[in-house]
């Protein structure tokens, strides 16, 4: 062993990440009987989950009693562009609306109807006001309250803890434990576990202008990757179509979906509602066609059809950048988004209060008098580690993962609200296929010596190498060519020059170094996160690479359309040998009475 | 800053607590120990000052005019009483340098002593308990309210129950004041207690014991109708509550300007506008 | 670009306030500012953030004494030259430059009673009425930024009190469970004793920097010293839960 001292602990079912998934996993498998720890890169209670927004997706059919599981399934497939996972689908529009009662039981407060139910917004690609909310800060909302119950149950925390990875059991290949570092003082810590859940959510951060914080590194991804794991749909990436714009630094922060739920439209300079022009034919029969159409929907949904603002993210974030492109734009490189002059400055402050003082105080924009201007940002991986639907475990035994690391449920395009419902549905069942596993399990798997001196080595690197690359420059390097030659809309060409890139920076990467010592070292942290950045950087490149059509979250400017062919298979990425080897995979195929769904209308 | 330097009497004033101000020459020296009493470079120190002063000059006025002066000085002339008599409660039995005002005001000043608003006021102001937000407070221990003395601060509830009697004595009085020999007027003096009136239903209506005790104690205003009611009148309540530092302040000053008055008249140093003509 | 002077503290409790320069944008928030910092000046300067749009509450510091979320102090509010001190948060215990040690938080909600719900309705759902629910969920809108327990005097000054009193971020935590139209067992009259409620003294520094804008006073430490004196002072009460006639909810 290195000389480095190393904290030692063990526990039956390790989870790494304390956002929704995270933290419902941790729940359960307390409940479970089994000796839970949860790790978190933030202070507890900071996750990404903590800014979601809009609300919760669950067929709960307390607006419209004609909601039920079968048309939130059939909504999530089809926004998916039918890549998803069928079974996860089903499982999540099921099980949904028993895990938003259930936080409600954990004390939540969403809002209510008239008749103290739990009210349900609006939102892209959903038929029905589906989105069990909290104003606009539905995250907070989850987050506190799961947060409060783990609190209650004892479960034990270690925050501003990262994990750098997962170790291996050599002789029988399954998990045995996990070695990171404290962020206060740089000490190492080794986890002994007979089952680790990921839930380290998303991989953001390695674009310019994104909705994620310094946490969004994509950690949980490649770590998996790198223990064995089978990595599925990579290519799709969520752009978010409105993020703030203006002023510089707050470009890429989330401005609701909720914004158009609730009546806001979006215009371009002359002020037309633009939207009408881009429906796709997949919802034309299910889309207002004219602006008194689109409103009366808002009213009552059996009114007319609903509003091309609200069509699924992909689409929207395409029409605005086309917009943008055409000249069209507004002065700070966006669009228009309206609802100053659509609702009253009473109901804006009430339903959408955060986003009024996040314009108020960040851009000094009034959206209850004036509009906002918004453009596409980076916002979600659909990608991630392929999971059992069941028991959400990996291809490594005992490794399990639920939330946005893991992928299959939203298949090509995720619907909005689909995730903060996906957490806490796929975190209690990974919490409770861990706890299961643990159980079977007599005793803790070896930890293997070699490997823990290598990772410490690596992990000491960035000190030993003076002078020589800074891990922010290398950061901002793959930001910018991410965002320009990944990103929104791609083309092969420049597939290619990325990839290239990412050689170059893996490179750089050898000679990273970091000022100062272990002592609570940001420069570090990032150095140690961007191997990880890079590594998901190359499976998503990959991957685009071989997706030759255009569908959800992936536009192929040179395969404008999609594919007979690729709308039947999942790309499937592994690491073999320090490769990243990408192998297409069918499609489970779909029992008839859920095929069916899809024919009726 | 340079106010600071300045002004001399600002700078006794705090430091007569042990506070010193962070002023331009020191204050590189307290960015070096990191806070100093305040790394503030506003001017917090104004809000306590005013409240300070404000404060003692309402004690100082009202303690000469209703209790030492009291029976020295009229307090009532035609139909206007001062309303640190009302209501007016007078025997021979006591002598004539006990102020018949020492009956009445022990109420109002309970209550607003302990109210929370004034709480604050003067533990910011006087006990410097913070001076002001984020400023270092000079005592060396706290127990807050916890302990004797200032537990007696709960006796707020008992207080509140008192002076809700005296809020339709006010207004007796200034509707009294509308009425002199049989007759009935306006004068300046009856706007002025009617004011007074008013903002003291304000400031009594808004107090949170009372606000607590229409509705704050409740967990569901929808059960019954009686819950329902309730509901209503927690939220006027509460409309007044989130102003109670406006009408704690105006109420004060009405108070004291309204017994004034009432003494410059009665004194002959000014002349009050009515319909009646002269009191005299 | 504009240039402003930081005065940054660096290091832990034997450190010392550094000066830099650094460039700015009008539209840009101090978090900003710090970040330009980092890459360019000072690597290592520990700061921590997650969302900058005010909604994680991972930010704070004291921005010119003022305790404040660096995402959400504008330069705007500053010309080219000013000079800007940033430290950390002062009650609790420094680890490096802006980044405090705050455990104790995490510890007190531990403390704190916890939710427990009443019997679901017979369709297994839950009703409440948004008006009952519209006190609760003003606290729910709490982001965790402990700006309120920093700078609560009963601590910030006297750090021996934080044994006996949980601060207003739970005062806040104990109103929303005390209040929650469907909790059913912490309405029992002791369940507000022991936190500390009587230290306040209700100077509401803790609702002047509350960036979620939470009536910290008002709406929750108030209301809950009102319960307290129903339970513990007022003898009216007392003798009605002697006889048990009525309740004190
Ligand atoms: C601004 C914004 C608004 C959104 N709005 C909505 C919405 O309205 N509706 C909706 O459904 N979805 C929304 N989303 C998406 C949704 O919030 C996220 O997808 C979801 O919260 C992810 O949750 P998670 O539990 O998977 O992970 P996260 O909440 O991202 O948590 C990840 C956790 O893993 C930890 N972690 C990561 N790496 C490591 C490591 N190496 N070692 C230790 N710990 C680690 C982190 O510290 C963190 O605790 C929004 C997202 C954003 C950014
Ligand atoms: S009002 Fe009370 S809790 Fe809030 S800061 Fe002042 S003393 Fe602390
Ligand atoms: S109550 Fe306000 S100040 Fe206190 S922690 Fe919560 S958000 Fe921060
Ligand atoms: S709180 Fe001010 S009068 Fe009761
Ligand atoms: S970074 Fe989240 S509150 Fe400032």
């Amino acid at each position: 062993m290195t000389d480095f001292e190393i904290e030692e602990h063990e526990y039956d079912v390790l989870v790494i990440g304390a956002g929704g998934a995270g933290l419902r996993a941790a729940i359960e498998s307390m409940a479970l009987g089994c000796k839970t720890a949860v790790v978190c890169k933030s202070l507890f209670g900071k996750a990404h989950t903590v800014m979601a927004e809009g609300g919760m997706a669950a067929a709960m059919g307390n607006v419209y009693s004609e909601d039920n599981w079968k048309v939130h399934f059939r909504d999530t497939m089809r926004g998916g562009k039918m890549l998803n996972n069928w079974r996860m689908a089903q499982i999540h529009a099921q099980e949904a609306p028993d895990r938003v009662l259930e936080l409600e039981e954990y004390g939540a407060l969403f809002d209510r109807t008239e008749d103290g139910l739990i009210l349900q917004r609006d939102f892209g690609g959903h038929k029905y006001a589906r989105l069990a909310h909290v104003g606009d800060s539905t995250g907070l909302e989850m987050i506190r309250t799961e947060q409060q119950k783990a609190a209650s149950l004892g479960v034990k925390v270690f925050a501003e803890c990262t994990i750098n990875r997962l170790i291996l059991d050599k002789e029988s290949n399954s998990i045995s434990g996990a070695i990171g570092y404290w962020r206060e003082k740089g000490n190492l810590i080794l986890f002994k576990a007979k089952s680790i859940i990921l839930a380290t959510g998303g991989l953001g951060k390695m674009y310019a202008i994104t909705s994620n914080s310094w946490e969004g590194t994509g950690d949980g991804h490649a770590m998996a990757m790198m223990a064995g794991a089978e990595m599925v749909d990579m290519e799709f990436v969520q752009f978010h179509p409105t993020g703030m714009v203006w002023p510089p630094s707050v470009k890429g922060i989330l401005v609701t979906e909720g914004v158009r739920g609730d009546g806001g439209t979006l215009r371009n300079s002359t002020q037309e509602r633009f939207m009408f022009n881009y429906i796709p034919e997949m919802f034309a029969a299910e889309t207002a066609s004219s602006e008194e159409e689109a409103d009366a929907w808002y009213d009552d949904h059996n009114l007319g059809r609903r509003t091309p603002d609200l069509l699924p993210r992909d689409e929207v974030a395409r029409a605005i950048n086309s917009e943008v492109k055409a000249g069209r734009g507004s002065p700070h490189g966006g669009v228009f988004l309206d609802i100053a002059t659509r609702r009253s400055s009473e109901y804006i402050q009430k339903r959408l209060p955060s986003m009024y003082h996040q314009f108020m105080q960040l851009a000094g924009v009034d959206i209850t008098s004036e509009p906002m201007e918004v453009g596409p940002t980076c916002h979600y991986a659909m990608g991630g580690i392929k999971v059992d639907a069941e028991t959400e475990a990996s291809s490594v035994s005992g490794l399990f993962a639920a939330g946005e690391v893991a992928g299959g449920l939203h298949g090509a395009n995720r619907l909005g609200g689909n995730s903060l419902s996906d957490l806490v549905v796929f975190g209690r069942r990974a919490g409770k296929g861990a706890a299961e596993f643990a159980k079977g399990k007599n005793e803790f798997s070896t930890i293997d010596k070699e490997f823990i001196d290598t990772t410490i080595n690596n992990m000491m690197k960035p000190f030993e190498n003076e002078g020589g690359q800074n891990p922010y420059a290398i950061h901002k390097e793959l930001q910018d060519s991410m965002q320009s030659l990944a990103g929104i809309i791609r083309t092969e060409d420049e597939l290619i020059q990325m990839l290239n890139k990412i050689g170059e920076l893996k490179e750089k990467m050898k000679t990273v170094s970091v000022d100062g010592n272990r002592w609570f070292n940001p420069g570090w942290h990032l150095a140690l996160d961007l191997e990880f950045m890079i590594a998901n950087a190359e499976c998503l490149v990959r991957a685009a690479i071989e997706r030759k059509e255009s569908r959800g979250g992936h536009t192929r400017d040179d395969y404008p359309n999609t594919s007979p062919e690729l709308s039947k298979v999942n790309f499937i990425l592994k690491q073999i040998d320090d490769e990243i080897q990408v192998e297409a995979k069918p499609l489970d195929e779909m029992p008839e009475e859920l095929k069916q769904l899809f024919e009726d209308n | 800053m340079k106010v600071i330097n300045k002004n001399q009497f600002i700078i006794t004033y705090f430091n007569l607590y042990g506070v010193k101000l962070v002023t331009q020459s020191t204050q590189e020296e307290s960015l070096l120990n990191r806070y100093g009493k305040t790394l503030r470079t506003d001017r917090w120190w104004f809000e306590p000052l005013l409240v300070g002063i404000g404060l003692f000059l309402f004690i100082m006025y009202s303690t000469v005019s209703a209790a030492i002066l009291g029976n020295y000085w009229s307090y009532e002339i035609g139909p206007y009483l001062s309303p640190f008599f009302e209501p007016l409660f007078y025997t021979d039995v006591i002598p004539k340098w006990v102020s018949p005002a020492i009956f009445i005001l022990w109420a109002p000043l309970s209550f607003r002593m302990t109210c929370y608003y004034y709480r604050r006021a003067y533990y910011r102001s006087y006990f410097l308990s913070p001076p002001a937000c984020a400023v270092r407070e000079p005592a060396n221990s706290y127990a807050g309210e916890s302990t004797v003395p200032l537990i007696v601060q709960n006796i707020h509830r008992f207080a509140m129950y008192g002076a809700l009697i005296f809020v339709p004595i006010l207004w007796n009085g200034a509707i009294r004041s509308f009425y002199w020999e049989g007759e009935i007027g306006i004068g300046v003096g009856s706007l002025i207690l009617t004011l007074n009136a008013f903002l003291l239903s304000g400031y009594t209506l808004g107090c949170h014991s009372f606000r607590h005790l229409v509705g704050g104690g409740l967990n569901s205003f929808t059960g019954s109708k009686y819950q329902v009611i309730r509901k209503k009148v927690w939220d006027m309540v509460s409309s007044l509550n989130a102003h109670h530092k406006k009408w704690a302040w105006s109420s004060l000053i009405i108070v004291g300007f309204s017994d004034l008055y009432v003494h410059m008249v009665a004194a002959e140093w000014i002349v009050d506008f009515n319909t009646w003509g002269s009191f005299f | 670009m504009p240039i402003v002077e930081l005065k940054v503290w660096r290091g832990g409790d034997d450190g010392e306030y550094q000066t830099f320069h650094v460039e700015y944008d009008e539209g840009e928030v101090i978090l900003d500012v710090v970040h330009r910092l980092q890459s360019t000046q000072a690597q290592d300067l520990a700061v921590r953030w997650n969302c900058k749009a005010g909604k994680c509450g991972s930010c704070s510091a004291e921005v010119n004494g003022k305790p404040s979320l660096m995402c959400m102090t504008r330069m705007i509010n500053f010309t080219s030259g000013d000079v800007i001190a940033i430290s950390p948060m002062k009650t609790f215990p420094l680890i490096k430059d802006l980044v405090t040690d705050v455990a104790w938080n995490y510890e007190n909600a531990r403390k704190v009673p916890h939710f427990k719900p009443k019997e679901r309705d017979a369709d297994g759902k839950h009703r409440m009425m948004q008006i009952d629910i519209e006190r609760g969920q003003e606290f729910h809108q709490c982001i965790e930024c402990y700006l309120c327990q920093n700078v609560c005097h009963v601590i910030r000054d006297h750090p021996e009190n934080k044994e006996n009193f949980v601060g207003p971020r739970f005062f806040i935590q104990m109103a929303q469970v005390n209040m929650h139209p469907l909790e059913s067992v912490s309405q029992k009259p002791d369940a507000l004793e022991g936190y500390g409620l009587d230290y306040c003294n209700i100077t509401k520094c803790c609702t002047d920097v509350c960036p979620a804008g939470i009536k910290i006073t008002d709406n929750a430490i108030i209301p809950l010293k009102e319960r307290l004196i129903d339970d513990k002072f007022d003898p009216l009460r007392w003798l009605g839960r002697k006889i048990k006639i009525g309740n004190s909810k």
